[in-house]
């Protein structure tokens, strides 16, 4: 029995070993600036983790083969322990550990610990149950103001675009999300009604949009292409249905698209969304 | 006599009748198999619920029959509607983190067995301590009701995930379906529930430091015994927390205050303040509710995790026949384990929009709780080494845990990180993670437990062969369903989902997603044969004597079961620790906690000198 | 049908004479674990009494965070001008604590008449400090100002409500405990009424602590 146990444990530890390792479902590919130091810091992590699971299973596996009961009269070793061992192991693991910890924080404070850097390009995000809304500046760079009490969906306004301030005539807003290639982006992300959750998975890149809150968060994405926009915080029942697009384009191409009046900014969106294609290796 | 001695007398006379004796008992083994059966009960709902989400998820679209029989509202022609399948995720979780997890480890075999592993006749307050299981009786009818009075035809339940999230949980019926009677019935149920959970933790924590037996210090205390406090005490200061939450979030709901939902919402076409279909609301913070949910919600996952260990490290022990290796490193570490988890909650919330510099600081303390139970861990590998393991079904379960346990943590390592969190949060690796430590580990602590105890309760075995079958393919069976949401997760698929038919980027995963289905329906299907074996042996098992075992601790002094006082008139006289086995030069492998003993030569350990 | 109840005998108990400091049932055991006094029923419910505070604490705790940041998420918080009345509360609850004292103290020395009437007192006082209370709430309705009216005045309700129903359960079981005090104790029930009185007293001093303390926060900290 205890053998069986040993070498059913050391089964499931080395199948488990090989689902992660062949990586056949793993992250996609990094679309990213602070992906390669967010990826390294999972590496570092998962090794240590997979070192640390296999060991523990192998030790387990072996203390339940040589250590069963064999019907010879003998008794265990009589041990209540060691408290130098407890010292050695608690401090290594300690150390391993909290190491793991301070060096995962570069990433997190390179991208939340420090606002964007002058000159990103911004984008205001508006989620509802359950589409979402991407409010560009336009030409002269500066947002239209909007007000809640101006918000009617079934107008089509769903941020409460205010019409008499004359920042906002050369806003657009869309359904999709466009962004430039190699500059740093600034999201204001906003909800009308519950917590959303922006999520587009080769960016590594995730934050809730909570009513009531602005937040601001910015990263910048290095590969042109389309990607999917999923929410990531239960919204609703149509939480699994609240898709769109970010699509990281060109400078040039972005610039002409920004530069559009609302009336054919959708529609030119449109027209990018058919162009570009998901990443292959979905 | 003294009026101490008097009073004990009349304490501890026998009820009479059916209904003192086993429905409103004030003994505590009655009150801890009442809290078991409710479990075992529990478990069942729990267990069909997820067993729906899984077909669903696997086969969507697909016409149930039954279902569209049984749900007609939330299975229209036998085809599962999303706000039918997020119910069910909303009580699925509910039920089992309350009403499986925090009852059977610690209401259910605590109840029975920490007086009698401390030597005394009962708990401190039994009048409390009978009114601990019927408030969550209640508590389990209230959120049963859920399920019918949901108000929506198409739910059965609220939704919200069992974390009940604002505004989505307080704004009411213009949120969408799922949003109305049926959130009412939740967090009543759940405020229900802290107070009987309150009552049994006041009565833990009294208990152990108050009725203690001749000879019984702290030091002498089996394991079960300090995991048992120390989930009492994480009960005691973290359950209020969730009641006082529980109590802002109705009063949202139903008296138009705003503790949690913000000004300037538009819902469903409706503008706050418009009329009182949508009423003015302003300035409350939905992140509030998270920092006090998580405040709670993470004691509570030690609370649901700490009985598994002590029942481990007290059976490795038992049937490796060895002291348990470090017991009082083990001892510091349910200590460590329950006081660090006063200090991670917002793990939970590193995107929610806080503080990203409390996210460093919540991030730093995450880790380190990795540390005892790695420890933990070590010493539980440490117990088996130099042993003579006797592979009954409960010591399976006992070593299954570990493994396990070993298996959700340590992706704990990936989780706790504030940067790794950014693209794993709310992802299918969260599952895996809190379902192997939660919904594994934790539940073969209890298996361990049942089929360990199971003889001294009953006074009969149950069917070791129908156990051995039920651990091997549970074993294999969660690895298979668990393991594979880890990689899922990294793919990125997220978290109570409906369906995951609308991304190109979660195709991929359909294989593994069958797979973890049919292991699903295979290891469920198993757990049947644990009911048929427990109940079976119930009047058939083979019958046991006091101390089948030959194990060390109190229990095993008196008889299967106890009589009604727990020691028939004796007082229990401890003279030595709880885990003296292989003691060199006794008589046999193993020394009880009331043996008197001939003097033995002290070897490495410390014979019947207190730690 | 194996019963989980199976004592055939009656108890009979042997004290073990160990030299420890408190007689009971199942005696003594390590000397360090005096700080415990087991077995002694007063020191249980007190005890247990600690430990039911503790998690009322922890209850007010929450709300009392979800107070001071409530205050700080948006600016819609316009603190209440503090009612009057409440001074009376609050120096109502201060001496009914006293009675409360004098009370107990009277019982531990045997005397069992003045025990009920300083019972009685506090009993009355008590109840004179929910009277008062609903007063201040009648005052703020007569303003129009309500549980929903702004988010100070809904912590004011709930925070007066959750407390005055505590207090309520404590005066409850002083009236009980002062109905029982008109008549001897049962020699079964020796000792029941000290540490009864003993866990209530220490329930009631938390009360009215808890009272100073939401006082403060509520009029004072706003």
């Amino acid at each position: 029995m205890g053998r069986a146990l040993a070498v059913i444990i050391w089964i499931v530890t080395l199948l488990t070993v090989i689902l992660f390792a062949s990586k056949k479902w793993w992250f996609p590919p990094a679309i990213s600036a602070h992906a390669p130091a967010l990826d390294r810091q999972f590496m570092i992590t998962i090794i240590v983790v997979g070192v640390a699971f296999t060991a523990a299973q192998i030790g387990l596996g072996w203390m339940v083969w040589k250590y069963r009961e064999t019907g010879t009269n003998d008794r265990a070793l009589y041990t209540h322990g060691s408290n130098r061992l407890e010292m050695v192991w608690t401090v290594i693991t300690a150390i391993i550990f909290i190491a793991l910890a301070v060096m995962g924080q570069s990433v997190w404070a390179s991208l939340r610990l420090h606002d964007a850097p002058p000159g990103a390009y911004a984008v205001e995000v508006v989620a509802q149950q359950f589409q979402w809304a991407f409010h560009y500046p336009g030409k002269d760079g500066v947002f239209g103001k909007t007000d809640p009490k101006l918000i009617d969906d079934s107008a089509l306004n769903y941020i409460g675009i205010d019409d008499t301030d004359p920042n906002a005539k050369d806003d657009s807003v869309t359904t999709a999300l466009a962004i430039p290639v190699n500059r740093p982006v600034e999201l204001r992300l906003r909800s009308k009604d519950v917590i959303h959750s922006f999520w587009v998975p080769p960016l590594r890149f995730k934050q809730d949009l909570v009513p009531g809150m602005e937040i601001k968060v910015h990263f910048t994405a290095t590969k042109v292409g389309k990607y999917e926009l999923a929410c990531a915080e239960l919204c609703g029942q149509l939480h699994f249905k609240m898709k769109s697009y970010m699509l990281v384009l060109p400078d040039d191409e972005l610039r002409a698209l920004t530069s559009l009046p609302q009336e054919q900014f959708q529609a030119r969106m449109g027209e990018l969304l058919a162009k570009y294609q998901l990443p292959a290796d979905n | 006599m003294s009026d101490e001695t008097h009073d004990a007398m009349h304490r501890h006379e026998r009820p009479k009748g059916f209904i003192r004796k086993y429905i409103f008992s004030l003994d505590h083994k009655v009150i801890g198999i009442q809290y078991i059966m409710l479990a075992l009960a529990a478990v069942i709902v729990g267990m069909l619920m997820s067993l729906l989400m899984r077909l669903n998820l696997s086969w969507p679209g697909t016409n149930w029959p039954i279902l569209g029989t049984l749900f007609p509202g939330g299975a229209p022609g036998g085809v599962m509607n999303p706000e039918f399948y997020l119910s069910l995720v909303t009580m699925h979780g509910t039920i089992m983190v309350f009403f499986v997890l925090t009852t059977a480890p610690q209401g259910g075999f605590g109840n029975y067995f920490l007086p009698i592993q401390i030597g005394a006749e009962d708990m401190a307050f039994p009048f409390l301590n009978m009114m601990s299981f019927w408030v969550t009786f209640v508590g389990f009818v209230v959120i049963l009701s859920a399920i019918f009075l949901s108000g929506a035809p198409s739910t059965v339940g609220p939704i919200g995930g069992w974390t009940g999230y604002a505004p989505l949980s307080a704004l009411g019926q213009i949120a969408g379906p799922g949003q109305g009677m049926g959130m009412n019935l939740w967090v009543i149920s759940i405020a229900i529930f802290c107070v009987g959970s309150l009552l049994g933790a006041l009565n833990f924590i009294t208990t152990l430091l108050n009725m203690r037996t001749k000879g019984m210090s702290l030091m002498r205390m089996p394991l079960t015994c300090w995991a048992w406090f120390t989930t009492a005490v994480l009960a005691l200061l973290s359950f209020p927390v969730l009641l006082g939450a529980g109590i802002l979030l109705l009063l949202d709901r139903i008296a138009g205050t705003s503790f949690f939902i913000p000004g300037g919402l538009y819902v469903n076409g409706l503008l706050s303040g418009i009329d009182n279909r949508f009423p003015l609301h302003t300035g409350g913070s939905p992140i509030l509710w998270q920092h006090l949910f998580w405040f709670f919600g993470h004691p509570e996952v030690y609370i649901a995790i700490l009985p598994g260990m002590g029942a481990t490290s007290h059976i490795l022990a038992t049937f490796a026949r060895k002291p348990v290796f470090g017991y009082r490193a083990m001892v510091f570490a349910i200590f460590a384990i329950g006081l660090l988890g006063f200090f991670v909650w917002g793990h939970h919330m590193f995107i929610s929009g806080m503080s990203p510099y409390s996210a460093v600081a919540f991030s730093i303390l995450t880790l380190s709780i990795g540390v005892p139970s790695a420890v933990k861990t070590f010493n539980w590998l440490g117990t088996l080494w130099g042993g003579r393991i006797r592979f009954t079904t409960a010591m399976l379960f006992a070593l299954g845990f570990v493994s396990l346990f070993v298996a959700g943590g340590i992706s704990g390592l990936l989780l706790g990180q504030s940067s790794l969190d950014l693209p794993l949060h709310d992802t299918y690796i969260v599952l895996g993670h809190f379902h192997l430590v939660m919904g594994v580990a934790s539940i073969f602590g209890m298996f361990a437990a049942t089929y360990f105890w199971f003889p001294k309760m009953l006074g009969r075995f149950m069917n070791e062969g129908l156990g051995k079958f039920h651990f091997w393919i549970t074993f294999v069976g969660v690895y298979c369903i668990f393991i594979p949401m880890h990689v899922m997760g990294l793919v990125g698929m997220p978290r109570r989902y409906a369906q995951f038919t609308e991304y190109e980027f979660l195709k991929s995963l359909h294989p593994l997603v069958i797979f973890v289905s049919i292991a699903a329906i295979i290891t469920i299907a198993v757990q049947f044969v644990f009911y048929f074996n427990l109940f079976w042996s119930i009047f058939k098992g083979k019958k046991a004597g006091d101390n089948p075992w030959e194990a060390t601790t109190l229990e095993w002094s008196t008889s299967s079961p106890p009589p009604h006082d727990n020691f028939a008139g004796v007082v229990p006289t401890v003279y030595r620790g709880p885990y003296e086995f292989a003691v060199p030069g006794a008589p046999k492998d193993f020394m009880m906690q009331t043996d008197a003993g001939a003097e033995v030569p002290s070897g490495n350990g410390h014979n019947g000198h207190k730690h | 049908m194996a019963t989980m109840v199976t004592s055939t005998k009656t108890v009979t108990k042997k004290t073990a004479g160990s030299g420890g400091k408190i007689p009971g049932p199942n005696g003594n055991g390590s000397r360090r674990d005096g700080m415990f006094d087991r077995n002694s029923r007063v020191t249980r419910y007190r005890l247990g009494m600690w430990v039911a505070l503790a998690s009322i604490l922890m209850m007010f705790t929450a709300l009392s965070s979800a107070y001071v940041v409530r205050s700080a998420s948006a600016n819609d918080w316009v603190p209440l001008a503090m009612p009057r009345v409440l001074l009376l509360s609050t120096t109502l609850i201060l001496v009914s604590s006293a009675t409360l004292e004098a009370a107990r103290r009277k019982l531990r020395a045997g005397f069992a008449s003045g025990y009920g009437g300083w019972l009685l007192l506090t009993v009355a006082l008590g109840f004179g400090f929910l009277v008062s209370q609903l007063l201040a709430w009648r005052q703020f309705v007569r303003q129009g100002i309500f549980l929903a009216s702004n988010p100070h005045s809904s912590f004011f309700y709930l925070l007066t409500a959750t407390h005055g129903l505590h207090l309520l359960v404590g005066l409850l079981a002083l009236t009980v405990l002062l109905v029982r005090s008109r008549y001897a104790e049962k020699p079964a029930k020796a000792g029941r009424r000290l540490a009864a009185t003993e866990a209530i007293s220490i329930y009631w001093h938390f009360m009215d602590a808890l009272w100073i303390y939401l006082f403060l926060l509520l009029f004072l900290w706003r």
